[in-house]
């Protein structure tokens, strides 16, 4: 659906710098997926989206959409193209002077349908977004949640194939938030539009992205299916921007207590159903003194992290050692003696 | 001191006023006519705006500045020539609308411009990236837009303008302005200049509250 091939994005600053904020970026978005790209501020996350609908222009490398290279665009064929993408925003970015209504007809109005369509056509989109008893209200009367609703009846109104998202969420609470990236689900599933969404928020990847992208300063350092950039991360960034994730601090006199092995208990997929604590404490003798916790479940397959301490005489600590890691994703005890 | 005649100054107060109303008037329209396309140019050929264009936008900025940077005496008599040209004559009210109105196109056109400017960039954003021509922009996101504070510079300008049709008074333009320098200032009267002077403060007075009470009303 989407090619990044090779793309690339320099600016000269205000100090005649040249900032480099893409650099030869490939990847592939597929048909009707929806893809997350996550990395932090400045990573030049929301330069590569808008050169999917030449809201900037690559300075090296194309951006091809569906085959047709979209830099070789311009004029009416660049408006008519740009018809059928859908783009919302952080700040949701609605005209202020129009209505609900109007703001969503608005985007009909451009692409150039004809009046009775409008009429027709307005009220399905806001009641797929649950605001058609808004309809006559303006922008400024409504929640962040319900204004980027509308951004998204505004967005889907031409049946765009592609719906690009820049931080939607990132200005709402997380129960808003999660209404409106089901909304997102949704419109993904039902209509089978491909969604490109930035986000810093590991969170949004996990509850509804497919595949996920990870940028820094540039570049692209890694992609791939959601649960295995987040339980096998190949990459230094990626594994740091998970930590904070899946931070669990333990107060410092528990780490620095090295007499007892602190070992940490990574799961992955179904291993995370099996009893496996359970089992080391019959097997050997041992007890198994659980500091922390937490099991994430990503696309239905369980992921997580147990901080446990082990009790017992040397010999039974290695041999459940020895089988916590033949029998979990990863096993590291944190408090090595030095 | 002269007696004062008030039935002489009422013949001439209300001819006067009517004069000062038509001056501005004309200079308002044509502000409103050609001072607001004037200012979008301005903005929409500026840098990274939606039609960016540098040779534009020197020329207009250029037409603007030279005529809010010139004394408004100097630009009168320097017009003469101009508004004979245009009205076959370079006096009473209509000659004077001819300076009036060409500085309140460039007036308006930079209030306009500044208004156009506050717009917030990510709804122009977000209208690009929907597909909107640069005239689709223009009429619907930046104008409706701008309106509000656009009236309020109408309020601005208007006020203004009064003002200055005072001294298109000196070079015979009429009105009331022209009245309290002849009989007040010339002829030692000081209470129909004191008159004539709170007459335009009234104008002013009632010109700013329907301006505020306009702008108001049309903000979303
Ligand atoms: N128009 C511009 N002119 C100059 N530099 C720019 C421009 N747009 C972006 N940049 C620079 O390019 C880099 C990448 O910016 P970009 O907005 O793509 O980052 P981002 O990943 O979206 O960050 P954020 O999470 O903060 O939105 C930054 O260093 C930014 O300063
Ligand atoms: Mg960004």
């Amino acid at each position: 659906m989407i090619k990044f091939d090779n793309v690339s994005v320099s600016f000269t600053n205000k100090k005649g710098q040249i900032v480099d904020a893409v650099k030869n970026v490939s990847f592939n978005v597929n048909d009707g997926e929806i893809l997350g790209i996550v990395g932090t501020s400045g990573a030049g996350k929301s330069t590569l989206l808008r050169t999917v609908n030449q809201l900037q222009l690559p300075t090296g490398g194309h951006t091809i959409v569906d085959g047709k290279d979209i830099g070789s665009l311009s004029g009416k064929s660049l408006a008519k193209f740009r018809h059928s993408i859908g783009m919302i925003f952080q700040q949701f970015n609605l005209v202020s002077t129009k209505t609900v209504a109007q703001n969503v007809a608005f985007a009909m109005e451009i692409a150039g349908h004809s009046k009775e369509e409008i009429k027709r056509r307005v009220p399905e989109l806001l009641s797929l977004v649950g605001l058609s008893d808004r309809a006559d209200v303006y922008p400024s009367t409504l929640s962040g949640g319900q204004k980027q609703r509308v951004a998204i009846a505004r967005a889907v109104a031409n049946n765009p194939k592609i719906l690009l998202c820049d931080e939607a969420t990132s200005a709402l609470d997380p129960e808003t938030t999660n209404d409106v990236l089901q909304l997102l689900e949704v419109i993904n599933i039902k209509f089978g539009i491909t969604i490109v969404l930035i986000t810093h928020e590991f969170d949004v990847v996990k509850k509804i992205c497919h595949r996920v992208a990870v940028m820094n300063k540039g570049e692209l350092v890694e992609i791939g299916d959601v649960s295995d950039v987040f339980t096998k991360p190949q990459h230094e960034f990626t594994k740091t921007l998970l930590s904070h994730t899946f931070d669990l601090d333990l107060p410092g006199r528990l780490t620095e207590d090295k007499s007892k092995p602190l070992v940490k208990i990574i799961y992955n997929g179904e291993k995370a159903e099996n009893a496996i604590v359970s089992n080391v404490v019959k097997l050997y003798d041992v007890d198994v003194n659980i500091l922390h916790g937490k099991i994430e479940y990503i696309n239905d397959k369980p992921f997580g992290i147990l901080i446990v301490q082990l009790i017992g005489k040397q010999d039974d600590i290695y041999n459940s050692l020895d089988y916590l890691s033949n029998n979990t994703y990863r096993t590291e005890v944190i408090n090595e003696r030095d | 001191m002269n007696e004062t005649n008030y039935s002489e100054l009422l013949n001439n107060l209300l001819p006067a006023f009517g004069e000062t109303l038509e001056m501005c008037g004309i200079a308002l329209l044509l502000a409103v006519v050609l001072g607001t396309p004037l200012g979008v140019l301005s903005y929409i050929t500026s840098k990274h705006s939606i039609c960016q264009n540098r040779v534009v936008n020197l020329i207009v900025g250029f037409f603007i500045n030279v005529i809010m940077s010139t004394p408004f005496v100097i630009l009168l008599v320097l017009l003469l020539p101009f508004t004979r040209f245009v009205v076959g004559t370079s006096i009473g009210p209509e000659a004077a609308s001819v300076p009036l109105g060409i500085v309140a196109i460039a007036f308006y056109a930079r209030l306009v411009e500044g208004n156009l400017h506050a717009i917030d960039k990510g709804v122009i954003e977000a209208s690009l990236a929907m597909g909107a021509t640069w005239f689709r922009i223009v009429t619907n996101v930046l104008l409706p837009g701008a309106f509000s504070g656009m009236i309020r510079g109408l309020t601005v300008l208007a006020v203004t303008l009064v003002g200055y049709s005072a001294m298109a008074g000196i070079v015979g333009g009429g009105g009331v302005g022209d009245l309290a320098i002849r009989f007040g200032y010339y002829r030692y009267q000081t209470d129909i200049m004191i008159i004539t002077v709170l007459l335009l403060i009234i104008l002013v007075q009632i010109i700013q509250t329907i301006g505020e009470k306009a702008s108001r009303k049309v903000q979303k």
